[in-house]
């Protein structure tokens, strides 16, 4: 198999999670987006990993770890995200600019009185 | 995707024997199964329901699973199937229903800056893919032998080369499911009147 077609699969995928991460407003949809493009990387792990025939297989055991990586991300990701849920009554990371310069806050966003000094995602 | 590559490299394939021409049935596969991929991942990041999405990141991670199975990493595929099918989307969807996700179609699922967005994907996609096809038009994977990825492969590896990567991510693992625990948590001198379907999501 040409080496070209999983590297452009791969770039390819990743750069559709660059839109989502980009373009996306929900928190949970920029973590969807962030998993493409962890698996666009595996894809060129494994590939290259074939290709190379490396002796200690160094590609596959990394992308192992990075699937147990990417699976403890997931599950702090949206422990953050339900809490910024729970204290804020939104999870748009639009609204969320407590700490951008030169930025009010948005005027209709939904902030719960007693939760004014909590930190952002 | 696959019309830039044969342009670029006729010359290279017919000097070493592998043509363009005559694919093998695992290159066709393979770009069949990519395009189906692709496609759903773009559905993915473009659609505007929000469980949609979650629905098809299963096709194009499942997808993804095909190509590690193409490529003869068969255990990493079934690891993929597991914990990407199994667990990171139900976990993502938890997460849709308990921040109470719109079912039906949401207007405001994009931000206003998605055309900044497309511009960056695209000078990003256009330059990456010139790049891997430049780089590497000369170059052949050989899948023929024994499995490269096969369970006895990678158990053997894992635990002769890559035993202490592997228990400091078992460490990482377990203060993950601490952290993930303590945030989640209701902190009962503050929030102690919440109902408790909040704390079901994040057991993993």
């Amino acid at each position: 198999m040409h080496l070209a077609y999983p590297a452009v699969l791969a770039a390819l995928l990743f750069c559709t999670g660059l839109y989502g991460v980009l373009a996306r407003r929900n928190a949970i949809l920029v973590l969807m987006s962030v998993e493409l493009m962890l698996n666009a990387v595996n894809l060129n792990l494994v590939a290259f990993d074939v290709w190379l025939r490396d002796a200690l297989h160094g590609g596959q055991a990394l992308t192992l770890f990075t699937i147990a990586i990417a699976a403890a991300e997931i599950g702090i990701g949206l422990a953050i995200v339900l809490m910024v849920y729970r204290n804020r009554g939104t999870s748009d990371v639009d609204r969320l600019r407590d700490t951008a310069e030169g930025h009010e806050p948005a005027p209709n966003d939904q902030t719960a009185p007693n939760n004014q000094s909590e930190v952002t995602a | 995707m696959t019309d830039l590559i044969p342009a670029a490299t006729t010359l290279a394939a017919a000097a070493t024997g592998h043509g363009f021409l005559s694919p093998t049935g695992v290159e066709i596969a393979f770009v069949l199964v990519g395009l189906a991929t692709l496609g759903a991942a773009f559905v993915t990041v473009t659609t505007k329901q929000l469980v949609h999405a979650a629905l098809w990141l299963v096709v194009a991670l499942g997808g993804i699973a095909v190509e590690y199975l193409l490529l003869t990493a068969e255990f990493i595929a079934w690891v993929q199937v597991l914990i990407y099918l199994g667990s990171v989307v139900v976990l993502l969807l938890f997460g849709l229903m308990l921040t109470k996700a719109p079912i039906g179609r949401s207007p405001d699922a994009d931000s206003n800056n998605r055309w900044v967005a497309l511009g960056v994907a695209l000078v990003a996609a256009a330059s990456l893919v010139w790049v891997v096809v430049d780089a590497f038009r000369t170059t052949w994977i050989d899948l023929d032998g024994p499995a490269q990825g096969s369970t006895k492969v990678s158990g053997e590896i894992l635990f002769q080369h890559w035993v202490l990567p592997f228990e400091a991510l078992s460490v990482l693992l377990l203060a993950a499911l601490i952290g993930a625990i303590v945030l989640s948590r209701k902190d009962t001198a503050a929030g102690g009147t919440d109902d408790d379907t909040n704390t079901k999501g994040q057991q993993r």
